[in-house]
């Protein structure tokens, strides 16, 4: 096997597991990082792209590993917003949750 | 030497795959956020095994060190609102989960292997631009971000103060205005205060290497600017600085320097150069540095505002 195969594979193990980390988790921070480590698994996919575009000198294709880069720096934009959005969200309502039921019951769904 | 690179290749991917499967399983989420760290650098290693030395070091440090950062923050900050958690889901529904994911990830292996032969490739349309407009530039990936496809790397600087603004916006309405609560609540520890003093300028020395040597090599604005960011992170998390105030006016003029000097260099390349984004024959590598800096600057101030979040009304003195 080729290393790009190789790490194409990986990178398609990787989008597994976080997409099983992202629906399972109730934490939604726990729920970010599991998304985060779908993106670099989608990113390293792409990475193959450039590997296996070398041509014209090149030992890969410029062009898909900047756009990776452009996208590891927007992804982490991206979670920042997120994060900011989780930490508002769970000072207001008093609990650490994206269950929106949680939040529209009566004492703020306090299980005492 | 045939048989040690493969099973080193083979080693490496189950290294990071056993480091994601331990962020996923990890019962702590600090665990999981240095598990998420640790992944982020294995992560480089595998890009450097596909040629791309500029993606290794975008990852490292974006993806693993300042991703880290902004996580373990966040956790510090949900803990310290005492809050309730949520029972963990069943057993038919991790079942169904499992079976989806592994769904999921064998469709898009199946998709790898079969892959176009041969494959397309933009390579030598980016060796073009390298040697025409991006002229002098020896790293192809620099001669596409600044010259080949100069306007995604304008909009993407622009989307990141798009991403300050949207973190600032969350904030309380009384507190606008003032500074994001400091990245640690209690007093520093000694060791930390030593680490950020030593390494600091050391590693503000290293990202302007980065940034100026990645005309010609591996780095550029985005690696130079994480690592600059993270510097400055550093000395916010040993309390040496504070985070400044979000209507400071230096702080908002380094946020636009970077997009700003780009779109008017751009703007500029239509009246000189005869379109948009093309830069002057002989010119074009002097240019391409003077909005690089920039770049570095727009970057190295917004990744440490998006990390400290809104303004805070506990921060004011």
């Amino acid at each position: 096997m080729t290393p790009s195969a190789l790490a194409g594979l990986t990178g398609a193990a990787l989008v597994g597991f976080g997409l099983y980390g992202l629906i399972l988790h109730p934490h939604p921070l726990r729920k970010l990082l599991a998304f985060n480590l779908i993106g670099s698994g989608v990113f390293l996919v792409f990475g193959i792209v450039a590997r296996r575009g070398a041509v014209a000198g090149f030992r890969f294709d410029p062009v898909p590993q900047a756009m990776v880069i452009t996208g590891i720096v927007v992804a982490f934009a991206a979670s920042a917003i997120a994060v900011a959005l989780i930490l508002r969200l769970s000072a207001q309502s008093n609990h650490v949750t994206l269950d929106p039921g949680v939040w529209t019951q009566p004492n703020g769904g306090d299980k005492k | 030497m045939s048989l040690l690179l493969p099973s080193l290749d083979l080693l490496l991917a189950s290294l990071v795959i056993c480091v994601a499967v331990y962020t996923i399983a990890a019962q702590d989420l600090f665990a999981a956020v240095i598990g998420y760290v640790a992944y982020g650098l294995l992560l480089a290693f595998v890009w450097i095994r596909l040629y791309a030395p500029d993606v290794a070091l975008t990852e490292a440090a974006v993806g693993g060190g300042v991703t880290g950062v902004l996580l373990i923050t966040a956790g510090k900050r949900l803990g310290a609102l005492n809050v309730s958690q949520e029972a963990q889901p069943g057993p038919v529904l991790k079942l169904l989960t499992g079976v989806l994911a592994t769904l999921v990830a064998s469709a898009l292996g199946a998709v790898i292997l079969m892959l176009p032969d041969p494959p397309p490739s933009l390579a030598p349309e980016a060796a073009a631009a390298a040697d025409g407009a991006g002229a002098g530039l020896g790293n192809p990936i620099t001669a596409v971000l600044m010259s080949y496809r100069s306007l995604d790397t304008m909009l993407e600087k622009i989307v990141l103060i798009l991403a300050v603004i949207g973190v600032w916006s969350v904030g309380a309405d009384e507190a606008w205005g003032r500074a994001p609560a400091p990245l640690r609540q209690q007093k520093a520890y000694a060791p930390m205060v030593f680490l950020a003093q030593m390494l600091a300028p050391v590693g503000a020395l290293i990202a302007i290497h980065i940034f100026w040597t990645g005309a010609n090599a591996p780095g550029g604005a985005f690696q130079g600017g994480a690592l600059l960011a993270a510097m400055w992170m550093v000395t916010m998390m040993a309390r040496l600085m504070e985070p400044p105030r979000v209507d400071a006016r230096w702080l908002r003029l380094a946020l636009v320097a970077g997009p700003a000097v780009f779109l008017i260099s751009g703007l500029a390349g239509e009246v000189v150069a005869g379109s948009f984004f093309a830069y002057p024959p002989g010119l074009a590598k002097p240019i391409i540095l003077f909005i690089e800096a920039f770049m570095v600057l727009s970057i190295a101030a917004a990744l440490p505002m998006l990390v400290a979040g809104p303004p805070s009304e506990r921060s004011d003195p």
